[in-house]
C-alpha cells in the first residue's frame, strides 16, 4: 500500500515580474517523512517552501496539502478562504522567527489555537504548556519575546507553530539567523518532532548533519528546479551531479 | 573668531566677570529666568496698557463655560478622524481598486481644500442640496429637506474629524507599512483571517507607531475647534473662543478677551503634551533600547 501523501507539488512555477524562480518543480512528501531541501543562495529552495502554503503564491502549478488541492495563478474570494484552509495543515518556521513581540510567549501559541476555535480557552492553554514544555520553555511562558535568546524565540516559534496541530511543518533556514552556539537546541528540538512525534517536515537548511541524522530524503534544488534527490547517506557521499557535489563540498 | 584688540578695558572685564559668573548657573535656571522675566515685561505692559483684570475675574466663568463644547467638539472629531484614518489606511493598503480608488479621493480632497471651505460647505452648502434633491424625488422619505441642515458644532465637528481623518490616513497608513512583513506572512502562516491578523498582530503593533502623532493631532484640533465660531452659533452653546468674541465685543474689552481665550488654549496643550509625551514613554516601553539591554543580559549565562 502506497504511503499517505501529505504534500504534493505538480508543475510548480513562481516568477517575481520577469525573473522566473521556481521553473517546474514535482515533489511528493509523506506522512511522517523528513525532507531536507537545499541548494545555493538563489536557488528557488525557500520559495519553494513558501509556495506549499501559499505565503508565495504560484505563478502555475498545484499545491495539494492534506487533500485539499490548488491552483496556483489567480486570487479570488474563494480562493484566499480556501488557502487559509489549507494553511490551518501547514505549520510554518521562519528564518527571523516572527515571533509577535505584543504578546507575550504563552499568547504567542495560543492565539492561533484561539482565533480557529480550538477548544475551550483553557484547553489551549493547557496544551500551549505542554507544547512549551516541550520544547524547554514552560518557565518562559510569562515573558515577551524581546527578552529571549535567539535560540528560545525559535523555539517559541516552533511551539506556536505545533499548537495549531498541522500535517506537516515547513521550516524555512531555522538557524540561519542563530549565533552557532544556538543553532544545536533548535535542531535538537527538529530532532524530536522527527524521531518521537513523527512529524512531517519539509527543511530547507544546510546543516548537513542535521540532514545526515534525521531526513528521510534530501531533495537539491537548483536554478528552480530539483536537480537530484536521494537519501541522505547516498546524496552526501556519491551525489550524481557537478553542480550537487560543489555544493556538499562547500558546506561540509 | 580671533580676539579683536581690546577696547575699554573697564567694560571689557565687566563683562568677562559677568561671563564667568554665568558659567556657573545651570542652564535650566536660566530659561527659567528667561520665562519670568517675559511674563514680568508682558505684565508690566499689559498693565500699562489699561489691561482690565477685574473684567477678566468677571467673564471668566462664563469663558470656562464654553470648555465643555471645545472638548466635545475636539473629542468627537479626533474619534471620526480616527475612525475614519483607520479604514482610509488599510483601504490605501488593499488590492481593492474602489477601496483604494475612495480612499485616494477622500485624502485628495480634504487635504487639497481648506479646514474653513469644508466647514462651509457642511454647515452652509449641504442644507440646500437636501432641499433640493427633496423637492426633485418627492419618493425620498419625509423630513429629508431638513435632514442635511445640522448645528454648527454638529457641523464643525464632523469637518474637523473628516479633515484630520485624511492627514491621518497617511499617519496611519506610514504606522502599519513599519510592522514588519514577517508578522503578517506568520500571522497567514497560522491561519489567521485578515480580521484577526489585523486585530491581534499588525494594528496593536502599528498603534505604536501611530499614538505620538495622534496625539500632535489631537492637540492641533484642540486649537482649530475655535474655527467653527465662523459658522456663528447661539451663545449658549457656543465654545470658548465664540464666548470670549462675544463678551469681548459687548464690553469693548477685545484686549482682554483675546489674551483670556490665548491663556486657556495655551494652558490645554500644556496640558495635554504633557500627557502626551507620558503616554509616548509608556507605548515604546515594551520596545525600548534599556529593556532590550537588560533582556540581553538576562540571557548572558549562555
Amino acid at each position: 500500500m502506497p504511503r499517505d501523501v501529505v504534500v504534493r507539488l505538480d508543475g510548480l512555477h513562481k516568477s517575481f515580474g520577469h525573473l522566473e524562480v521556481i521553473r517546474g518543480v514535482d515533489l511528493e512528501v509523506h506522512r511522517g517523512e523528513v525532507v531536507v531541501v537545499f541548494g545555493r543562495s538563489g536557488s528557488g529552495k525557500s520559495t519553494m517552501l513558501r509556495c506549499v502554503n501559499f505565503i508565495e503564491d504560484p505563478t502555475a502549478g498545484v499545491v495539494e496539502v492534506a487533500g485539499i488541492r490548488l491552483e496556483g495563478g489567480y486570487r479570488t474570494r474563494r480562493k484566499r478562504e480556501q488557502i487559509r484552509q489549507l494553511r490551518l495543515h501547514v505549520g510554518m518556521v521562519f528564518q527571523q522567527f516572527n515571533l509577535f513581540p505584543n504578546m507575550t510567549v504563552l499568547d504567542n501559541v495560543t492565539c492561533a489555537p484561539r482565533c480557529a476555535g480550538r477548544g475551550t480557552d483553557k484547553d489551549v492553554t493547557r496544551r500551549a504548556t505542554d507544547l512549551l514544555d516541550r520544547v524547554g520553555l514552560a518557565d518562559k511562558a510569562r515573558e515577551h519575546p524581546i527578552r529571549l535568546s535567539g535560540g528560545q524565540q525559535q523555539r517559541v516559534a516552533i511551539a506556536r507553530a505545533l499548537a495549531m496541530e498541522p500535517d506537516v511543518m515547513l521550516f524555512d533556514e531555522p538557524t540561519s539567523a542563530l549565533d552557532p552556539e544556538l543553532t544545536g537546541e533548535v535542531l535538537g528540538v527538529m530532532k524530536s518532532l522527527a524521531t518521537e512525534m513523527h512529524m512531517t517536515m519539509m527543511v530547507v537548511t544546510h546543516e548537513m548533519g542535521f540532514a545526515r541524522e534525521v531526513a528521510d530524503r534530501m531533495v537539491f534544488v537548483h536554478d528552480g528546479r530539483i536537480l537530484e534527490e536521494g537519501p541522505p547517506d547516498q546524496l552526501i557521499a556519491s551525489p550524481e551531479h557537478a553542480e550537487t557535489r560543489a555544493f556538499i563540498d562547500a558546506v561540509l | 573668531m580671533g580676539e579683536g584688540p581690546r577696547r575699554g578695558g573697564a567694560i571689557s572685564d565687566l563683562w568677562e566677570r559677568w561671563q564667568l559668573a554665568s558659567a556657573r548657573v545651570p542652564f535650566g535656571a536660566k530659561n527659567a529666568a528667561v520665562w519670568v522675566v517675559l511674563f514680568a515685561l508682558i505684565a508690566f505692559f499689559g498693565n500699562a496698557a489699561g489691561f482690565d483684570l477685574q473684567w477678566i475675574r468677571d467673564n471668566l466663568r462664563y469663558i470656562l463655560g464654553g470648555l465643555p463644547y471645545t472638548a466635545a467638539i475636539a473629542v468627537g472629531g479626533i474619534v471620526l478622524a480616527i475612525t475614519l484614518a483607520l479604514l482610509g489606511a488599510l483601504a490605501r493598503l488593499s488590492r481593492n481598486a474602489v477601496a483604494y480608488g475612495v480612499a485616494g479621493f477622500y485624502v485628495s480632497f480634504f487635504r487639497g481644500t481648506p479646514l474653513i471651505v469644508q466647514m462651509f460647505l457642511i454647515y452652509l452648502a449641504l442644507p440646500p442640496v437636501g432641499q433640493n434633491l427633496a423637492e426633485k424625488y418627492t419618493w425620498l422619505p419625509e423630513g429629508f429637506d431638513e435632514a442635511l441642515i445640522l448645528e454648527a458644532a454638529t457641523a464643525g465637528t464632523i469637518a474637523l474629524g473628516l479633515n484630520y481623518g485624511a492627514y491621518m490616513t497617511e499617519i496611519f497608513r506610514a504606522g502599519i507599512q513599519s510592522v514588519a512583513g514577517g508578522q503578517g506572512e506568520a500571522a497567514d502562516a497560522l491561519g489567521m483571517t485578515y480580521a484577526q491578523k489585523m486585530r491581534k498582530v499588525v494594528l496593536p503593533q502599528a498603534f505604536r507607531v501611530i499614538i505620538p502623532p495622534t496625539g500632535n493631532e489631537f492637540i492641533a484640533m484642540m486649537k482649530d475647534t475655535a474655527l467653527v465660531s465662523f459658522l456663528g452659533v447661539t451663545a449658549a452653546s457656543a465654545e470658548v473662543f465664540r464666548r470670549s468674541q462675544l463678551v469681548g465685543k459687548a464690553d469693548f474689552k477685545n484686549l482682554e478677551a483675546y489674551v483670556a481665550v490665548a491663556m486657556i488654549y495655551w494652558g490645554l496643550t500644556v496640558l495635554f503634551t504633557f500627557f502626551q509625551s507620558r503616554l509616548e514613554a509608556r507605548v515604546g516601553r515594551g520596545y525600548d533600547r534599556q529593556h532590550v539591554v537588560r533582556a540581553m543580559q538576562a540571557q548572558e549565562p549562555h
